[in-house]
């Protein structure tokens, strides 16, 4: 199989490059990241790239595969358009070869105060939640923050310093949507901003690439209307 | 570069690992206005607390009638008694404050019609003594663990501790006392040296499934804390225990959780036959998992497994329906449909045992501090070390962990421990002399894998370690076949010292995080083998085919493996829990 990779050494001083690799391997049933690791084992030590849990859960591995952001654990050799062309995500500053800066993204993400609030003193039990409201979370809580979307999406690749992207847009959602939650004024307080929010325009980029199937353009979909109707 | 020349931070507490354990620990030692690292060789959520599935457990009775004492019963059950009672004791008694906690912080549980925290059964658990089926294990949908992984570290950003997100902890630094000072720590993206300084250190490195050829673990699950602590000379407790899980897809070993026999799966042998009837009439599918492990084992060795090569045998669910598979199972049907092209709302997932957890590990008591014989007795604490979760063994697990316990024993031992640091901190508030000698025994670590040329690489080694560990030391042992694996993996061993590296960058060099991995994976190797070569009986996970019973009155003890020279000691099963009176052994059927 042919594979052309984007490489960076940062110590060489050389400028990055795409580097063809031919690797004797039968891709039935074999993911991008079996063939990343193969390589790595037997063509070229010096290929970098993340991995953990390789099943799709931990959000090590998101890269760019012949022009789409995928998960490499999950996304299958066989089928893909050769040579298969493995590029970092996009937007962010690359670190070594296939490894991404994350900090920006992760700034984001704190920004949005991913926990819960909740001032009340702590029942002796658990806090009761009936399955409904339980299942306004589906499709927000499951983000493995991998950076596909975020890095896929036009408006952050425009302000990635100011517009937050949609994995931490969909985690601030996940909050004001928990009905446990006490501080959804003070969240849309803090989205309510030209670029934080509002560089959204539904490109839905996000949506296509999400390797976990959520649907972030959704969730800031209901942040705005939340807001509208508090405007009321 | 030497010890006087690598930077140095100093802290109260350094914790090693950013999983379940080591962020709950950090928590409690934020919330505590302590200055604490956590250094993590990934970013925190990528750890593999992330993988868990199927829940955690707890007696909330919020399904079946339920209390804590069963929990307790079942678990030294499912541990065929060698647990220590008073550590079970202690997680069973705090599992319910320690999973209301985890809803407190937003924990995302799936709920019942009546708003509290959904329940499963699970394998191994019966109410009453060993009764009924209980249902007793909390889970959000079938991604518990992500669900209890992301809160904490929510909750840590919260509480604004200190991250050191892709650091590689290279040893523990250690003066001639025995108290340890902190680690020497690799900056992954720099590829720099540094010294963490602090009056306590946990190890919350998480398991080492990497061993074997076919494992439902991560990548990076390779027992770096492990290999440290036998490099500090410490010992490591019942490394002859490692869980098969039962349900792993054939080759790849992603875990099936058993979650989806808890909600009505069933396993058929190629016949259709469902074949756990016959090895466990009671519990059937949800006997405790060495037992159906082994069941499987035995359908496959008669001829009876599935497809082309009879490797495995399926897991139906087809008849749950789409609508409950969609609600419980999501992301067990993606998992199956990715890696083993199944959609089981329509079809069997194929599986087979895999590795899956280390029962054994540093040995700890119930607060957490590391424990090793020295001059008072079995179990002296190694002042200023403490470890937590899947690397540590308190001993909860004993033989045989029982599934939903382990979520429960990082969160319950992660509280624990931390609390038991910030009382060590108070007694101990002067920082001591640092062993310079010591650092640049880790730096020297480093410093080998400059070494320009070789003869072999660091893969290569490994996947031959990782086959004599698959294929001597699964399922089912012998003595012939554990005496030709050690012998095998001597060998492999012996040509460690000549493995080089191609690429000797600095930053960012994954190759060379894989070959210090690999010192660590070799060493829990030596001491999966020796250990399990000595305990001439079959308790739990240990199988042995030439000593098919449990004998207790040899065996009711748990090994001790330190590194030097191989040695093994051993020391006494508490069988006397805290306050309730003791379960006596007796022989273990479901």
């Amino acid at each position: 199989m042919r594979f052309r990779i984007y490489r960076y050494d940062p110590e060489s001083g050389a400028a990055p490059f795409h580097q063809e690799y031919d690797l004797d391997y039968d891709p039935k049933g074999k993911k991008v990241l079996d063939a990343l690791i193969a390589i790595k084992d037997t063509l070229d030590e010096s290929l970098s790239f993340r991995r953990s849990c390789r099943e799709g859960v931990c959000g090590s591995d998101g890269v760019n595969v012949n022009g789409t952001n995928v998960l490499a654990c999950i996304t299958p050799l066989e089928g893909l358009k050769q040579p298969i062309e493995i590029r970092p995500l996009p937007r962010l500053g690359v670190i070594r070869d296939l490894i991404v800066d994350m900090a920006q993204f992760y700034q984001h993400y704190r920004a949005v105060k991913p926990y819960l609030i909740n001032l009340d003193p702590e029942p002796e039990n658990e806090r009761l939640q009936s399955p409904q409201e339980r299942a306004e979370l589906d499709g927000l809580w499951e983000c493995i923050l991998c950076g596909c979307c975020t890095t896929s999406c036009p408006s952050f690749w425009w302000n990635p310093d100011k517009f937050l992207g949609p994995a931490a847009l969909l985690q601030g959602y996940r909050f004001i949507a928990d009905t446990r939650d006490q501080s959804t004024n003070e969240r849309l307080d803090f989205l309510e901003d030209p670029y934080r929010l509002f560089r959204c325009h539904g490109i839905m980029n996000c949506v296509e690439v999400c390797p976990k199937g959520l649907n972030p353009t959704a969730a800031i979909g209901k942040i705005k209307s939340l807001l509208v109707k508090r405007a009321l | 570069m030497n010890s006087t020349q690598i930077p140095k931070r100093t802290f109260d507490a350094v914790i090693v690992g950013g999983g379940g354990a080591g962020l709950r620990a950090a928590l409690q030692l934020s919330q505590a206005n302590l200055k604490v690292a956590l250094i993590s060789k990934v970013f925190p959520t990528r750890s593999h607390t992330v993988s868990a599935q199927g829940g955690i457990t707890a007696a909330l009775a919020n399904v079946s009638d339920d209390n804590w004492h069963w929990h307790m019963y079942d678990t030294v059950k499912g541990s065929d008694y060698l647990g220590d009672q008073d550590a079970i004791e202690f997680m069973c008694r705090n599992a319910a404050s320690a999973v209301y906690e985890l809803e407190h912080m937003g924990l995302p549980f799936s709920r019942l019609d009546n708003g509290k925290i959904y329940q499963r059964p699970f394998g191994g658990q019966s109410q009453n003594y060993g009764g009924e089926q209980a249902i007793r294990t909390c889970a959000a949908a079938d991604r518990t663990g992500h669900a209890l992984l992301h809160t904490l570290y929510q909750r840590n950003i919260a509480a604004r501790t200190q991250f050191f997100d892709e650091f590689f902890a290279l040893d523990l630094i250690r003066d001639d006392e025995g108290t340890v000072l902190g680690v020497v720590a690799l900056e992954i993206e720099t590829g720099e040296a540094s010294l963490f300084e602090s009056r306590a250190t946990l190890l919350a490195t998480g398991g080492a499934c990497r061993i074997f050829r076919h494992s439902t673990n991560a990548h990076i699950n390779t027992g770096d804390g492990l290999g440290m602590v036998l490099r500090a000379g410490l010992p490591l407790e019942d490394m002859e225990f490692w869980q098969f899980h039962p349900t792993g897809i054939p080759e790849v070993g992603s875990l099936i959780s058993e979650g989806v026999r808890g909600e009505g799966g069933y396993l058929v042998n190629k016949d259709g036959e469902k074949f756990m009837t016959r090895y466990a009439p009671n519990a059937k599918d949800l006997a405790s998992r060495d037992v159906v492990a082994r069941a499987i084992a035995q359908e496959i060795r008669a001829g009876k497994g599935c497809g082309e090569h009879g490797d495995y045998v399926h897991l139906k669910i087809e008849h749950l329906g789409a609508e409950k598979i969609m609600e419980r199972l999501p992301g067990i049907r993606e998992l199956s449909m990715q890696f083993a092209g199944a959609d089981p709302i329509t079809d069997p997932i194929p599986v087979t045992p895999t590795a899956h957890y280390m029962m054994g590990g540093i040995p700890t008591n119930m607060h957490g501090q590391v424990v090793s014989p020295v001059r008072y007795g079995p179990e002296e604490p190694a002042p200023g070390l403490y470890a937590v979760g899947e690397c540590a063994c308190v001993s909860v697990h004993g033989a045989n962990r029982l599934g939903g316990n382990s979520l429960l024993d990082l969160v319950v031992f992660g509280r624990a421990a931390g609390q038991h640091v910030i009382e060590y901190l108070r007694d101990n508030p002067y920082p001591r002399p640092l062993p310079q000698a010591q650092v640049d025994k880790a730096l020297a670590r480093l410093a080998r894998w400059d070494k320009p040329k070789g003869t072999e690489t660091v893969a290569g080694l490994r996947d031959e370690m990782q086959r004599i560990m698959q294929d001597h030391c699964g399922v089912y042992r012998t003595e012939a076949l554990l005496k030709e694996g050690l012998a095998m993996l001597d060998k492999v061993e012996a040509r460690l010292p000549d493995a080089a590296l191609s690429d000797h960058s600095r930053m960012f060099n994954t190759a060379r995080l894989e070959a210090l991995e690999l010192d660590n994976l070799m060493a829990i190797s030596r001491a999966t083998l020796v250990s399990a070569l000595a305990r001439t009986e079959s308790r739990g996970a240990h199988t042995r085919e030439d000593f098919p019973k449990r004998d207790d009155d040899r065996w009711l003890r748990h090994t001790l493996y330190f590194q030097q020279d191989d040695q093994l000691d051993y020391k006494p099963v508490r069988l006397k829990p805290l306050t309730v009176d003791t379960f006596q052994p007796k022989e273990r059927t479901y």
